[in-house]
């Protein structure tokens, strides 16, 4: 008995002492092993950048079909685009990627459809649904910033509904909209570390993998935290560059 | 008697409680000038909207070149499309050039092909008298040329039609006369013109027909000379006094 408390209160110890003070050789570069898990961290890279990038570029979209019928005068498609909004946005993003991975596979078994659903595409399809709701308001706001006459001129030289939005309207609103969706877009990028949890091999859940096998979280998490910002950093230069291409707003 | 243009008859509106158009009954013949003046809040504007329904009427029929203005899109696509407008903020694609101002239109509801478009939006400049300026943004031009830019995208279209909304209320003084010039010319060329403007003297010049309008109502309507020289209603005697004063 007393051995056994003496070996446990050393074994306690010891790993107080090494999860109080940095231990870097975990993530050393200089040594094979650090070496290897850093590759192995920085290898999910890929996979949160598609996935980002498809789900945002998804979210655009789908962001645009449910705004235009909140701009309609009809009150039963403002109706509809209200709807989605509220109720899209009101969903926790954990919940819904449980709902998505484990939950709509069964409602396509049940009208007898064979819909796999795997982790790299659920989060995809979570991550814009989710997102569009968001991406839908700032058009919305960014459509009803264009001045009425701007509308108006279009359809007296002859433009219909579409080709108003396409070459008159949209083109000015995106100016305008462009840091708010870049805004968006960094958001989908940090949740997609929710991926990690359906099995995605992205970059948290490679840093949750390799935290269960070294029991080095601080280093591994602060490596982590680092990879984001670093993605992060690169899509901001990368708005701003875009931004200055387009150049000013030019009103009248 | 020249064929009829557009024709209002008995046309009413209202904004929610508010009657804006009161049995408005008005004939504008091809080739005719008609110019509509009346206190702000006249209606005027509304009148001028409702020919290529910017704004819809709820009571009253409307015709332009013989087509009936209903709420079936194909009528309001083809009235429009005979129809050119110039508005007082002259409403110009602020992220386009001015030649793809003029050539959005004939591009993607006409059809027309770049190199045509181009050649014809050029011609329009040219009477204009901005050619040099197409290569140019909205924002560095003046007031008058952008009106004037404003005028050639709607000439663009070849409407059979001009309607003009206040088209040089917006602008500073001095560059009132160069749109103004542009508008004569348009005139003694034959286009069917209504212009609702404050300029008096304009419509001394051009126009065949006075109308006069007030809270939502034609109060009076005729030849210039006898409008100016002898009005005959109250109001109109009223409102003119107000204006020619300076």
């Amino acid at each position: 008995m007393r051995l056994f408390l003496t070996i446990s209160t050393l074994l306690l110890l010891s790993g107080c002492a090494s999860s109080t003070s940095w231990g870097w050789y975990v993530i050393n570069p200089m040594t094979p092993g650090g070496w290897v898990n850093i590759k192995f961290l920085i290898n999910g890279m890929g996979a949160t950048i598609l996935i980002s990038l498809i789900a945002a570029a998804l979210s655009i979209t789908l962001g645009l079909v449910v705004a235009l019928p909140g701009l309609s005068e009809r009150w039963y498609l403002r109706i509809l685009n209200r709807i989605y909004v509220e109720f899209i946005r009101a969903i926790p993003l954990l919940p819904m990627l449980f709902w998505v991975f484990y939950g709509l596979p069964i409602i396509f078994r049940s009208m007898g459809l064979n819909i796999p659903i795997d982790p790299f595409w659920g989060a995809i399809i979570t991550l814009a649904i989710s997102d569009s709701a968001f991406t839908a308001e700032i058009y919305r706001a960014g459509i009803q910033s264009i001045a009425k006459g701007q509308t108006e001129a279009a359809r007296t030289v002859g433009l219909n509904y579409l080709q108003t939005m396409r070459y008159v309207i949209l083109p000015q609103a995106i100016r305008r909209i462009l840091p708010p969706l870049a805004n968006q877009f960094i958001y989908i990028v940090k949740m997609s570390a929710f991926a990690s949890v359906i099995g995605m091999q992205e970059l948290t859940r490679r840093a949750n993998e390799l935290v269960v096998t070294e029991y080095r979280p601080l280093e591994i998490y602060s490596l982590l935290i680092l990879e984001y910002l670093v993605l992060v950093l690169i899509i901001s230069a990368g708005v701003r560059w875009l931004e200055r291409r387009m150049g000013s707003d030019e009103r009248i | 008697m020249a064929e009829t243009a557009i024709e209002m008859i008995g046309v009413n509106k209202w904004f929610g409680d508010f009657h804006v158009l009161r049995d408005i009954d008005l004939c504008v013949a091809q080739g005719e000038r008609v110019v509509v003046c009346g206190p702000s809040g006249s209606g005027k504007s509304t009148v001028v909207r409702c020919i290529n329904r910017l704004e819809r009427h709820q009571r009253g029929t409307i015709r332009v070149d013989g087509i009936e203005l209903t709420d079936d899109a194909g009528s309001v696509a083809a009235i429009r499309s005979e129809v050119g407008m110039v508005f007082q903020q002259f409403n110009l694609f602020p992220h386009l050039t001015v030649m793809q101002n003029l050539t959005l239109g004939p591009m993607k509801a006409r059809g027309l092909s770049r190199d045509e478009a181009a050649d014809r939006a050029r011609l329009y400049l040219e009477r204009v008298k901005i050619p040099e300026q197409a290569d140019k943004r909205p924002a560095q031009l003046s007031g008058g040329q952008q009106q004037r830019v404003a005028i050639a995208r709607s000439l663009c279209m070849e409407p059979k039609v001009m309607l003009f909304d206040e088209p040089t209320s917006a602008l500073d003084p001095e560059m009132i006369s160069e749109v103004l010039d542009v508008m004569v010319e348009l005139a003694e060329e034959g286009m069917t013109m209504v212009v609702v403007t404050h300029e008096m003297g304009f419509a001394r010049k051009v126009a065949d027909k006075m109308v006069f309008m007030d809270e939502g109502e034609i109060v009076e309507t005729g030849p210039p000379a006898a409008f100016f020289e002898a009005p005959k209603s109250q109001r109109c005697r009223t409102f003119l006094s107000q204006i020619l004063q300076h």
